[in-house]
């Protein structure tokens, strides 16, 4: 057959398929595009660039270049750049000049840019604070000579190890003397109340009060030694202007010269770094750094609305299965989950501010908190409210699942159980819900993916920018539901949106956003995976 | 296992319970309650009461220039002080200033003002509260003559601040007096000085009933008993200029009561009729300013002898000569209550600062002390969903603005703007996602290859796992300046994209059938994929060019100087395309799922009866699976609506009524994430966020039923078949 006339083919609806597969396709495109550039820009972010050198005028630029457009020339036109005259598209480069400190900002766009080179000895150095820096090697500690690169990187392999002991010791050993500080505090004022408070008590609270006081001020001592012996040596270095530049050796977390990089060194710095970004906790306003405790807040929150959502959520879906005729009843609570399934995330995230912490949380510090008011204990958004309120969002997510499953389990199973003297509660027992439990796995993950990824209820019910420190910890009772945590996803709408320098934030917004996807489509899949194989193995039973 | 089921129910009625809970303290009236009827504390004809801010203790000036302070509760007195007036000078006048400040002006009968403030002064010794009145005269020493000659001062308005203090009076015969007094810091010694100016205003009336003075000193308003009143402004140098003539009460009706709002830029008139109007100066958009009757309240009858503005708030309480008091809210429109007190008729009406209780008193000679609960009052259907005239602007509007810097700022907590952003949003995310949904759930559900099929829907479950957090952050962060960069490739795509597909499957045809029958019906998605990637990089490679062609290289300049339409960049292209994305799989899943549950003999029956694939689809499938596809619209429109974190970063979050695709918006569900944390708990704020909340769970609710009811009645109408 040859090609119709246009008419024709036009008649035959052929062209309303082709559009209709085109929909299709259109979708599926849009998806792995969108999931490719979260991979590339995400999985970018730690690939150690070359650092360029370019000449604007009399200046001399150090920096890795992060974009190249073109862009017409009546776009910026507003701007005050100084450009030639006739041509219509400019080239621009955005480059990350980093130094903040000297110049005042990270980034910059650079016009007609020019011959760029290469300098092979220049160093990066990244700081606790004011962004990477980007500069030449001069002397370390006074010291010049052709080995002061492996120098500097002695001296930070000592500090770095008196720095995690300092940081051990600021975070749990006087993190658990403030701890038990505020449990001595909270003691005596719940005496105080209950109007119990005796000499003989106040003695005894003094006592170890003072003993813990020494404590703090032996452990304060300790500290400051070990200030003392990193807070001298410093590293003078040279940026692209010549401008000398002294930087003390404690406040640099790493010293690299990339444009020396072997590709294995690339390889090794760019997997540190991926370490660096899950285990590591965030630096300068959460632009720097790991997003590990992020990672951990999501974990935690998830595994209590899970151990919270699962039985609720099984419970209604075997009622509705196995117990309820068909009535209006079920009818009813059918409309419910529906309705619970389309009420948007931000209502539960009220309804959970006003409901549970306000209400029940303020309900209970009155009853078994008395002695820490006015400041709230559970009548503030936390970990076990964020958890309550996501349990009440997935729910519905959790009963349609179980529901599939108990409705592929076959008539003929639970007529065997029944036939062989079972009673209905230990059919249901010992057969149906053994069988559908793969169902109720597929219920779980579904609802830990939509858990995982939900930000708008959690910014009302306990997520916060940074918490001081994290909810599970040495300290009795260890898990610590009270307290607020930090959560992925509101990590990348804070660090995308709030975050003051905004241009330097986004790659690490792109690589937080990749590992949530990542996480979720794994989710995703065995979830599906578990439910495919399910259904096929139900086949099989039912022939 | 009924309990667990049930569990689901009560979830959902306690969501809409507790929401509810929130939301009717702002509709509910104002109770007041007569705590204490006395007689009148201290003796002489009452001028003025006033109220501390606990209402604990009140103050009352008399006619003989006694002031006494007494308990509000049982009327005794605490403490008696005197204006201190010499013997042969009587009060001729008084003029309380704004009320925050507690300062009352009194004009005397021999030319001159006395200038008093009364203060309450909270103490905590050992932990209980304590309140020790106190009176201070200010000014004392300046002279404070306002007419040179012996004569009364009949008419008189005070404003003071820190800065300056203006007198303003009136005496039968003469030009009205304006006095100021103006603190001037000498640089050198840090001294500060008082200078005193005059000046003198002529005036077109025989008699003056009442003379207001802004607390800002800069508007005089002047005004006879039968409503004619003058509007003078006096500039920065001092000089005084007539601006308007207006008659504030209708022809027949006597003017007997005149107030400012609290902030004094409305003032409320009290005619003998009972009604009340507010008035304020009104600059239209030729910059003419007018003073302006802008609403009205008649739920009074007799004469109102006293209105007296809220310390902070846009309500006031107005006192009549039948013995009534009622309550207003100005901005809202809203008689609260109206309740009689006494019936001989009242003579005197004071509020506490907190508007929380009152005292008045009745011409029987009774101090009549009420306590009042009224927290919300400025929340009516007019003022949450119909145009409201606010102070300063030039018109009625739609405005949602909650805080402001200062503190005289009004709350503007209109749900319009907030409900049309929403609506909005969920528009052009419907008509992005509607055709890509449905198109593709045909395609997947009737003519897809089974085992591209089983691709597809994980696929597509995948995407609507997506949390939407990431589709906000790529919207706002990628695809705002990328389209902003790229703005004519997008018209571009719009109609290269369909033409493209028909073209390419046009000249398919014609490709030799050896390898045109290699891919089969159900594949087509595979071998478009490619052309996908080609037409969008088409787009917009060749969206510079057409831009540099047709609009001299900037879009968006031509946008804005030749069409004179505003540009945000992240607006509702950004949001359609971002939330659209994020509702297809929604439609998609209920649509594919309806489509492929028709049964097979119906389409198969179809065909053999000669239609074409294409009517069997349009006239068979599509009938049939018609609720399902109904159903999966209304679900994904009750996601669009609700969704929150693209709309959140996907727009500026502006509160604008304007249906433009170049601007964004400021949604329902993103102003409550936005707004939420930072509102105090049990405010109207806080309270008006639950409204919100309330109506976007109303509305998915409803949105749910339906579909979940109708999808049930067409199901089972088609079942027979």
């Amino acid at each position: 057959m040859n090609g119709l006339r246009s008419s024709d083919w036009f008649r035959s609806g052929a062209p309303w398929i082709w559009l209709s597969a085109a929909a299709v396709s259109l979708s599926i495109f849009t998806v792995s595009s969108l999931i490719i550039l979260l991979a590339v820009r995400g999985f970018g972010h730690f690939w150690p660039d070359v650092v360029v050198e370019i000449n604007q005028g009399n200046r001399h630029i150090l920096g890795e270049i992060r974009q190249v457009e073109s862009i017409s020339a009546s776009r910026l036109k507003g701007l005050g750049v100084g450009l030639p005259a006739g041509e219509k598209m400019i080239e621009r480069h955005l480059i990350k000049t980093g130094n903040r400190d000297i110049t005042g900002s990270d980034f910059g766009w650079f016009y007609q840019v020019g011959k760029i080179q290469v300098p092979a000895d220049v160093y990066v150095l990244e700081r606790l604070e004011w962004g990477n820096f980007y500069g030449f090697l001069n002397a370390v500690n006074g010291r010049q000579g052709s080995d002061i690169s492996q120098i500097l990187q002695d001296q930070l392999a000592r500090i770095h190890l008196v720095q995690s002991e300092i940081k051990r010791i600021e975070k749990i050993e006087i993190g658990a003397v403030n701890f038990h500080l505020e449990e001595l505090r909270l003691k005596a004022r719940r005496l105080e109340l209950n109007g119990h408070l005796s000499a003989a008590d106040q003695a005894v609270l003094d006592a170890e009060r003072s003993r813990l006081g020494k404590q703090y001020q032996f452990l304060q001592r300790k500290l400051k030694e070990h200030y003392d012996k990193i807070s001298h040596g410093t590293v003078s270095m040279t940026t692209g202007d010549q401008t000398g530049v002294e930087i003390p050796l404690y406040k640099i977390v790493r010293a690299y010269q990339p444009n020396q990089f072997s590709t294995l060194d690339r390889l090794l710095f760019y997997f540190e770094k991926i370490w660096e970004f899950v285990a590591d906790e965030p630096r300068e306003a959460n632009t720097e750094g790991g997003i590990f405790p992020a990672i951990f807040g999501t974990v935690l929150m998830v595994l209590i609305m899970s151990v919270l959502v699962t039985p609720m959520g099984v419970v209604a879906a075997v009622y509705l299965r196995e117990y309820a005729n068909q009535s209006f009843f079920t009818r009813l609570i059918r409309i419910a989950v529906n309705n619970l399934a389309g009420v948007p995330s931000i209502v539960y995230g009220i309804f959970g501010l006003g409901f549970f912490v306000y209400f029940l949380g303020g309900g209970i510090d009155q009853l078994f908190y008395p002695e820490s008011l006015p400041s709230p204990v559970f009548g503030t958004p936390g970990l076990l409210w964020a958890s309550v309120t996501l349990a009440i969002l997935t729910l519905p997510v959790v009963i349609v699942a179980t529901e599939e499953g108990l409705a592929r389990i076959p008539r003929s199973i639970r007529e065997g159980s029944l036939a062989l003297g079972a009673t209905k509660a230990e059919t249901l027992w010992r057969t149906v819900i053994p069988m559908a439990s793969p169902a109720i796995m597929t219920g779980m993950i579904l609802a830990i993916s939509r858990a995982a990824g939900e930000v708008a209820p959690l910014m009302l019910v306990g997520v916060v920018k940074l918490a001081p420190s994290l909810p599970l910890d040495a300290n009795f009772p260890f898990l610590h539901l009270e307290r607020k945590f930090m959560h992925m996803g509101f990590h990348i709408f804070d660090v995308g949106f709030q975050s003051p320098n905004i241009e330097a934030a986004r790659p690490l917004v792109y690589a937080t956003a990749l590992l949530l996807v990542i996480v979720i489509i794994i989710l995703n899949l065995t979830a599906i995976a578990v439910r495919n194989h399910l259904r096929e193995r139900f086949r099989a039973l039912e022939n | 296992m009924a309990i667990g089921g049930s569990g689901v129910i009560v979830a959902i009625v306690l969501i809409f319970f507790y929401l509810m809970y929130e939301v009717i303290p702002l509709f509910q009236s104002p109770a007041v309650d007569p705590v204490a009827v006395y007689s009148i504390p201290g003796d002489g004809h009452t001028l003025l009461y006033a109220v501390d801010e606990q209402a604990e203790i009140a103050v009352r000036y008399t006619d003989s220039g006694e002031v006494f302070f007494f308990d509000t509760k049982t009327g005794k007195l605490i403490l008696q002080n005197s204006l201190g007036l010499p013997a042969d000078v009587r009060i001729s006048s008084l003029a309380p200033s704004d009320p925050q400040t507690g300062i009352i002006g009194f004009g005397l009968s021999d030319g001159s003002v006395r200038l008093v403030r009364h203060r309450f002064i909270v103490s905590f010794p050992n932990d209980i509260r304590k309140i020790v009145p106190k009176l201070e005269v200010i000014l004392e020493g300046q002279d404070l003559r306002i007419f040179d000659e012996r004569v009364p001062v009949q008419k008189l308005a005070v404003q003071s601040s820190k800065k300056s203090t203006t007198l303003v009076g009136w005496s039968q015969d003469r030009p009205i007096s304006l006095i100021r007094f103006e603190q001037e810091e000498d640089f050198l010694s840090d001294q500060v000085t008082l200078k005193r100016s005059v000046n003198q205003i002529k005036i077109l009336l025989e008699k003056i009933g009442y003379l207001a003075l802004d607390k800002d000193q800069q508007v005089i308003y002047a005004a006879d008993y039968q409503g004619i009143l003058l509007r003078y402004t006096i500039d920065r140098r001092g000089t005084v200029q007539f601006d308007q003539q207006v008659q504030i009460v209708k022809a027949g009706e006597t003017l007997t009561s005149l107030a400012f709002l609290s902030g004094s830029l409305s003032l409320l008139v009290g005619a003998s009729n009972g009604a009340i109007s507010q008035w304020f100066i009104v600059t239209d958009h030729e910059n003419r300013r007018a003073l302006t009757r802008i609403r009205e309240f008649h739920s009074q009858q007799a004469p109102i002898i006293s209105i007296v503005p809220e310390f902070s708030r846009k309500g006031f309480f107005a006192a009549d000569a039948s013995g009534n008091v009622g309550i207003y809210h100005a901005t809202a429109h809203r008689t609260l209550l109206v309740r009689q007190v006494s019936a001989s008729g009242l003579n005197s009406l004071a509020i506490s600062p907190r508007a929380d209780a009152f005292v008045t008193e009745s011409l029987s000679g009774k101090t009549h002390f009420w306590l009042v609960e009224n927290d919300h009052p400025e929340v009516s259907w007019s003022s949450l969903w119909e145009r409201v005239w606010y102070e300063n602007y030039p018109e009625p509007a739609y405005v949602w603005q909650s805080s402001a810097a200062t503190n005289d700022f009004e709350p503007k907590l209109s749900l319009m703007p907030l409900s049309f952003g929403t609506l909005k949003a969920a528009v052009y995310a419907m008509l992005v996602a509607t055709p890509l949904a449905i198109f593709g759930a045909v395609y997947t559900g009737y003519f897809m290859a089974s085992r591209l099929r089983q691709v597809v829907k994980p696929a597509i479950e995948v995407m609507e796992a997506l949390p939407t957090v990431i589709l906000g952050f790529l919207a706002g962060l990628w695809l705002a300046p990328t389209l902003e960069l790229y703005l004519p490739g997008v018209l571009i795509a719009l109609v290269l994209l369909p033409l493209g597909f028909l073209s390419f499957a046009y000249l398919w045809q014609f490709i030799p059938a050896l390898i045109r029958v290699k891919v089969p019906d159900g594949w087509i998605p595979v071998i478009l994929l490619p052309v996908v990637g080609f037409l969008g990089w088409l787009s917009f490679a060749l969206s510079v060019p057409v831009e540099q062609l047709l609009f001299d290289g900037d879009i968006r300049d031509w946008l804005t100087n030749d069409l004179g339409i505003s540009f945000d960049q992240r607006n509702s292209i950004v949001v359609g395309l971002a939330m659209g994305f994020a509702v297809i799989p929604t439609i998609f899943s209920i649509t594919e799922d309806a489509v492929f549950s028709v049964p097979k003999h119906l389409t198969v029956g179809s065909l053999a009866l000669g239609a074409t694939t294409w009517q069997t689809m349009t006239r068979v499938v599509l009938l049939t699976a018609s609720p399902g596809i109904f159903s999966a619209l209304m679900i994904g429109l009750g996601r669009a609506v609700g969704e929150t974190m693209i709309v959140l970063m996907a727009t500026g979050n502006t509160a604008i009524m304007d249906f433009s695709i170049l601007q964004g918006m400021r949604t329902l569900s993103a102003n409550i994430a936005v707004e939420m944390p930072e509102s105090e708990v049990a405010s109207t704020h806080y309270r008006v966020l639950f409204l919100a909340a309330l109506v976007l769970f109303l509305f998915t609710f409803i949105v749910n039923t339906l579909a979940e009811i109708v999808r049930h009645r067409l199901r089972r109408r088609y079942s027979s078949l």
